[in-house]
This record gives structure tokens, C-alpha cells and sequence, in this order.
């Protein structure tokens, strides 16, 4: 565990000095300010970031994690030569990226907010879930880029892998679902589509925001039973269930594929 | 000089003579029951400290034109007839209770008014419309200012006309649509005024159905089991800043023609089979100056024809208007719509309907001629908007990058949305509505 921690407060130093944090998170810190000036309205700045959010986070993480980890290709390699448990290595590596790009997505978010504090207070439901929704998916798709490349050695594969997963979880996923409404139009289809909605991240974030304004209320009947499954408190544990999950799932994963590597 | 004062002696003279007459003719004539023009109204006052304890024995004494006085106090008497024009009138809000066993007035007379009570308890009942207040065939009644709780049918009218229903407060007891009736109901009435009430808890707030010339005014209906406002067959009425909320399944009017709906406010109507307003099958009707806000859907037409959709504002519904295939030959113009999920959604690719002169607050082209026409043609109609009307379903992948993909995609080469269903002048600024 210390060195867990250890190996995260270097990387965390690796990365300040690369100013790819302070991007990202002025990054944030400008589009939730401009979207709160310019658009005003809480639930619409909330939709509008949560597009954003939904867009960004999953590819930054899936890139930045790929990337890194063959960046510091070099340094795992000194690392394994030192008596360190291979989990706790790939745990730092791992945290060591999430928690510094965690960590600058809340601040930059987060300090807009601050200097909107009135808007954000009449949706705070929707911000907060925003905020956590955020964080996990950093959590989930870091780990899925360290799980692609510690499982791909060269690293344009590498790259390549992580993207199309990325490309997955937000577009053809979605293109899929689709696929299936219209194909099973005339079943109920609420219940598959609410567990095809929970197995994946991105959905399932978009999902929990939306109900957070009522759009869905506004829907008719599939929007009412969405709101009453994701409203209940089974509903919640599931959805959260679901979300830790999958970060604790791919981490475990990626760490059983470091552990068993033959460098 | 002097010619004018005789005459105006001699006149003097003959009215003296006509007072002095006329005491000795006025009771032979009310006694005929002849009395036309009205003659000293007499006053009957109803309390439990009075000779008359009752309002039946208060209306079997009376005759035609008197008027009823009914002392605060609780009167429970079952159902009272009143078969002659009377007017009944409560000081502080006497209570009428009908047990929850029977309807409380039964108007069969012309000119009746009734004001100023608390009329409660009509009797629920699955054989009878029991009302607090039914009107069966009567013309010129008045019901007014009064409140009515727990009723199953409030105020009733049944083949009525010339009637007013005003200013009554009205609360049901909002339990299921089976045990509740309605608040205003109307049934082969013409020219009746129902005007400034306030219905919440009934199955429909006011319902009317066969009725011609109806004037619906500054009423307000809200959460209601069933329609704010549900009409039917009912040609040439109209309704002028109403307020219809949060009821369950919000307004429906259907088969009627020459309907004007000015001024009205449709608001949080949600649910699975809410509309803000549902038109089926309506014809020739205008409406106009309108607010729908936060509604599932905030117009809803089925086989309408020949409307006019005008100066009215759709914000923040989920559908602006949706608008089936069936629907022809309607107009829209210069309507707002503001921040709608959709604006616009149909079932078909098809359309035989007009939109002309709406802003649009998604619109993003622009306007180089600075006449404040956008130069740009606007479809309202998503591709989206089109897969939830047809696969209410994939409502799961609303705001999604797929579906966004994909819109942006139609909106370049128009396949599945209706070429025709587009704005030709949008407006660039927002519609002033007054």
C-alpha cells in the first residue's frame, strides 16, 4: 500500500510537469463558465456539460492512460527489478493517472461552479451526479486503457484497441440499442433496455443525469418507467453497483494481465 | 307658463291616484302567479333559530321569484327539488351536506340562482350523475360563489341554456376516476358562461359535451384525476384565459369545429398520456395567444383539419407539437418555441400542413438581409423525434453521440423527416405576444 502511494506521489509529479492536467482542467474550468454565462438556464448548462463530460472524459482517460503507460514503459521496467509486489505497481501506475485527472476535471468544474454558485444551486442533484458520474467513468476508462496496453505491446495496437473501445462504449453501443428497438418494436422492451443501459458506463451515466431534470418525466411511459427504476433506491444501488463494477472489474483484470506478464 | 303648471298639477294628481291603487291589485296578481315585471321580492329567511328550520320548507313556501335566505348552519335534508324560479342565498357559507347518499339541488325551473353556499357530500354512485347542483333543463339559472367539497358531480347541467357558472370553488374528492365525477359538467347546454372557477380533485375539471355557443372564461383547472378540460361534439364555444395544470391527462377536446382557444395557459401536464392539448379530429378552430409549458407533449393532433396554430408559445415541453399523419391542412405561424426536447414530431414523411413565421430557439442560421426572416429554412422535425414517436423506446438514447450522429446526418440529406414539415421564413427573433 505505501508503495502504492509512493509510486502514485511520483507520477502525480510526472504529470504536473507535463501541464496536461492544468489543460484539461482549465479546459473544464472555461466551457462550465462560458456555458453558465452564455446559456444560464441550470438544466440546460447541466445537459449541455453533460454532453461534454460524456465525450470527453471517456477519450482523455482511454488516451492519456494508453499513452502513459507506454511512455513509462521504461520506468515499469526499473520498477519490476526493485522488490515491489507487481499489484501494488500496476495499482500506482494506475491510480497515480486517474486520481491527478480525477482530481482536475472536480477543480475545474468545480470552480466554475463556485463563481456560478446560484444556477448551480437550483440543479444541485444533477451537478453533484455530474460531478461523481465524471469521476467514476475517469476511474473506469483509465483502467481499461491500462488493461488494453498492458495486454498489447506494441503500442500504435495499443492505441489503436483503446480507441475503439472508446468508440464502442459511445457510439456503436448506442447504434446497437437502436438496432435492437426497432428490430423488437412490438416486445416490452423496457426492462432489456434498462439492463442493456446499466451494463454500460456511459449510457448509464447519461442516463442518471437525464433523470435528473425531469426530461424524462416529460417523455411518456418509457421515460416514466426508467424514472421509476432509476428513482427507487434498488435502482440506485444497482446503477452504482454497476458503475463501481466496472472500475473495480477492469482494474482487477489489468492487474491479473501485469501480474502474469512475461516482460 | 301657467298652461305648464296645470299640466304638471293634473299629472301629480294621477300618480297620487295610481300609489293609492296600487297595493289594492299587487297581491291578487302574485296570487294569480301573473307577476310580470317582478313585484316586492319576498324574503324567506332559513336557520336553525328561525320558524323555518329547512331549506325544503324554505322552498315550499316560497312562490315564484322569492328569495331564500339561508342562515350559517349545517343543512342536511337530502335532496332538495326546487321546481320555481327562486333565488337561494347563503350568509356565511351555510353548509349543505348530502350524506354521501343523494344529489342536493335538483333545478327544474327557469331562472334560478343559487350563491353563496357550501355544498357538499353528493353521493357517489355508479346508477346516477348525483350532483351537488344539477340544472335539467332550465334556462337563465345562476350559480355563483359558491364552494363545493367532496362532491361526486359538482355543478351539472343538463340540456340548460342561457345558464352562468361562475366564481365557484370546487374540490373533489380525488380519489379514482370510477368513484369521481366531474366539476363542471355540461350536457346538451347552449349559451352558457362558465366563468372564474377553480376545479381540482374531479375526474374532469370541466366537461362538456354536445353543447353549441359555450363561453369558457378565466377558469382555472388543476390537478384533476383525468382532463383539466375535455370536450366533445360541441361546435362554435370558446375558451379565453383558462388555466389548466398539472392534471392527469391534461385537456382533450375532440370533435367539435369554429372552437376559439385564446389566451390559455397549459402547464406540467405530465405523464405517459398527458398532453397540454390534445386535438382529435377538430376542424376549422383558432387557436391563438396560448401557453404550453412543461408538458409531455404540448399539442397533440389526430385527424384535425383546417386549424390555426397562432402566437402561441411552446416552452419546455418534451414535444412541442406532435402532429399524426391523419392531421390536414393546418397552419402554424407565429409561434414560439422555446427550449422544447423536440419542437416538432410526427409519424409520417408526409405532411399536408403548414408552418410559417415561428421562431424557433434551436434555429441556427442567419439572416443576411436583416429583415428578420432567416434565410435559412428550418425543419423542426428531428430524426429523433421521429424514432420516438414510432419506438417510444429508444427514448433511452436521447441525448446520445450516436443519435446526435445520426441527426446530423439526416439534417444534411433529409431521408426519413418530412421534406415538406419546414419552416420557410423562421423568425430571428422571438414573437411578441401581448
Amino acid at each position: 500500500m505505501r508503495e502504492t502511494l509512493k509510486l502514485g506521489r511520483y507520477q502525480l509529479r510526472d504529470l504536473m510537469r507535463s501541464k496536461w492536467l492544468f489543460a484539461y482542467s482549465g479546459f473544464f474550468f472555461l466551457v462550465t463558465f462560458a456555458l453558465f454565462r452564455f446559456v444560464g438556464d441550470g438544466s440546460k448548462v447541466a445537459v449541455s456539460l453533460m454532453n461534454l463530460v460524456l465525450f470527453i472524459i471517456p477519450l482523455v482517460s482511454t488516451m492519456l492512460g494508453t499513452t502513459y503507460y507506454y511512455g513509462s514503459r521504461e520506468f515499469v521496467e526499473l520498477m519490476l527489478a526493485q522488490p515491489i509486489k507487481r499489484g501494488s505497481l500496476f495499482a500506482g501506475l494506475c491510480l497515480g493517472v486517474s486520481i491527478p485527472l480525477v482530481l482536475s476535471f472536480l477543480a475545474g468544474v468545480g470552480g466554475a461552479f463556485l463563481f456560478c454558485g446560484s444556477e448551480v444551486a437550483q440543479d444541485l442533484p444533477a451537478f453533484l451526479t455530474l460531478l461523481v458520474v465524471g469521476a467514476v467513468l475517469t476511474f473506469i476508462f483509465v483502467a481499461l486503457a491500462f488493461l488494453v496496453a498492458v495486454t498489447n505491446k506494441d503500442k500504435a495496437r495499443g492505441l489503436g484497441i483503446s480507441l475503439l473501445f472508446w468508440l464502442v462504449f459511445s457510439v456503436i453501443y448506442d447504434g446497437l440499442v437502436l438496432l435492437a428497438v426497432v428490430c423488437f418494436a412490438d416486445y416490452p422492451l423496457e426492462m432489456p433496455l434498462l439492463i442493456l443501459s446499466i451494463l454500460n458506463p456511459i449510457d448509464l451515466a447519461r442516463v442518471l443525469i437525464l433523470l435528473k431534470f425531469d426530461v424524462s418525466a416529460l417523455m411518456g411511459y418509457t421515460g416514466a418507467v426508467f424514472q421509476q427504476f432509476f428513482g427507487s433506491s434498488w435502482g440506485i444501488a444497482i446503477a452504482l453497483t454497476s458503475l463501481v463494477g466496472w472500475s473495480v472489474l477492469t482494474f482487477i483484470l489489468g492487474r491479473s494481465c501485469f501480474a502474469r506478464k512475461d516482460f | 307658463m301657467q298652461s305648464s303648471m296645470t299640466t304638471r298639477h293634473r299629472l301629480g294628481n294621477g300618480l297620487l291616484a295610481g300609489l293609492v291603487v296600487l297595493p289594492l291589485v299587487l297581491p291578487a296578481a302574485a296570487a294569480q302567479g301573473a307577476l310580470f315585471p317582478p313585484g316586492p321580492v319576498r324574503e324567506i329567511v332559513v336557520g336553525k333559530d328561525r320558524p323555518i328550520k329547512s331549506i325544503k320548507d324554505g322552498v315550499r313556501i316560497a312562490s315564484s321569484g322569492d328569495r331564500i335566505l339561508v342562515r350559517k348552519g349545517s343543512y342536511s335534508e337530502g335532496n332538495i327539488v326546487i321546481d320555481k324560479p327562486l333565488t337561494i342565498l347563503g350568509e356565511g357559507l351555510p353548509q349543505v351536506d348530502g350524506g354521501g347518499k343523494d344529489e342536493i339541488f335538483t333545478v327544474r325551473a327557469d331562472n334560478v340562482t343559487i350563491r353563496g353556499l357550501l355544498i357538499k357530500n353528493a353521493g357517489v354512485s355508479f346508477m346516477h350523475d348525483n350532483a351537488a347542483v344539477k340544472i335539467d333543463g332550465a334556462r337563465n339559472c345562476i350559480i355563483e360563489g359558491n364552494r363545493f367539497s367532496n362532491d361526486f358531480f359538482a355543478v351539472y347541467l343538463a340540456k340548460a341554456t342561457g345558464c352562468t357558472v361562475s366564481g365557484n370553488r370546487i374540490s373533489g374528492n380525488g380519489k379514482a376516476e370510477a368513484t369521481s365525477g366531474n366539476g363542471i359538467h355540461l350536457w346538451h347546454c347552449s349559451d352558457v358562461k362558465v366563468s372564474g372557477n377553480y376545479v381540482t380533485d374531479q375526474r374532469d375539471g370541466i366537461y362538456i359535451e354536445f353543447s353549441n355557443r359555450v363561453l369558457i372564461e378565466g377558469n382555472q383547472s388543476e390537478k384533476n384525476l383525468r382532463y383539466g378540460l375535455h370536450f366533445m361534439f360541441s361546435n362554435s364555444c370558446r375558451y379565453l384565459n383558462n388555466r389548466f395544470t398539472q392534471n392527469g391527462a391534461g385537456v382533450a377536446v375532440m370533435y367539435s369545429k369554429n372552437v376559439e382557444m385564446r389566451g390559455n395557459r397549459f402547464e406540467k401536464n405530465w405523464g405517459p398520456a398527458s398532453y397540454g392539448l390534445l386535438l382529435k379530429d377538430m376542424q376549422q378552430s383558432r387557436i391563438a395567444g396560448n401557453t404550453l409549458a412543461g408538458n409531455t407533449i404540448g399539442i397533440y393532433s389526430e385527424g384535425s383539419f383546417g386549424m390555426t396554430v397562432e402566437q402561441n408559445t411552446f416552452s419546455r415541453n418534451g414535444v412541442g407539437i406532435k402532429l399524426l399523419g391523419s392531421s390536414t391542412d393546418n397552419r402554424f405561424t407565429r409561434n414560439n418555441f422555446l427550449g422544447n426536447s423536440f419542437d416538432v414530431a410526427t409519424n409520417s414523411s408526409e405532411t399536408q400542413n403548414r408552418f410559417e413565421g415561428n421562431y424557433w430557439d434551436n434555429y441556427q442560421g442567419y439572416d443576411l438581409n436583416k429583415d428578420g426572416i432567416g434565410d435559412v429554412p428550418y425543419r423542426p422535425v428531428r430524426l429523433f423525434s421521429m424514432l420516438i414517436t414510432d419506438y417510444p423506446q429508444s427514448l433511452i438514447l436521447l441525448r446520445s453521440l450516436f443519435i446526435d450522429v445520426l441527426d446530423l446526418a439526416e439534417r444534411a440529406f433529409p431521408v426519413l423527416t418530412p421534406e415538406a414539415l419546414v419552416d420557410r421564413r423562421p423568425l430571428m427573433r422571438r414573437v411578441c405576444i401581448d
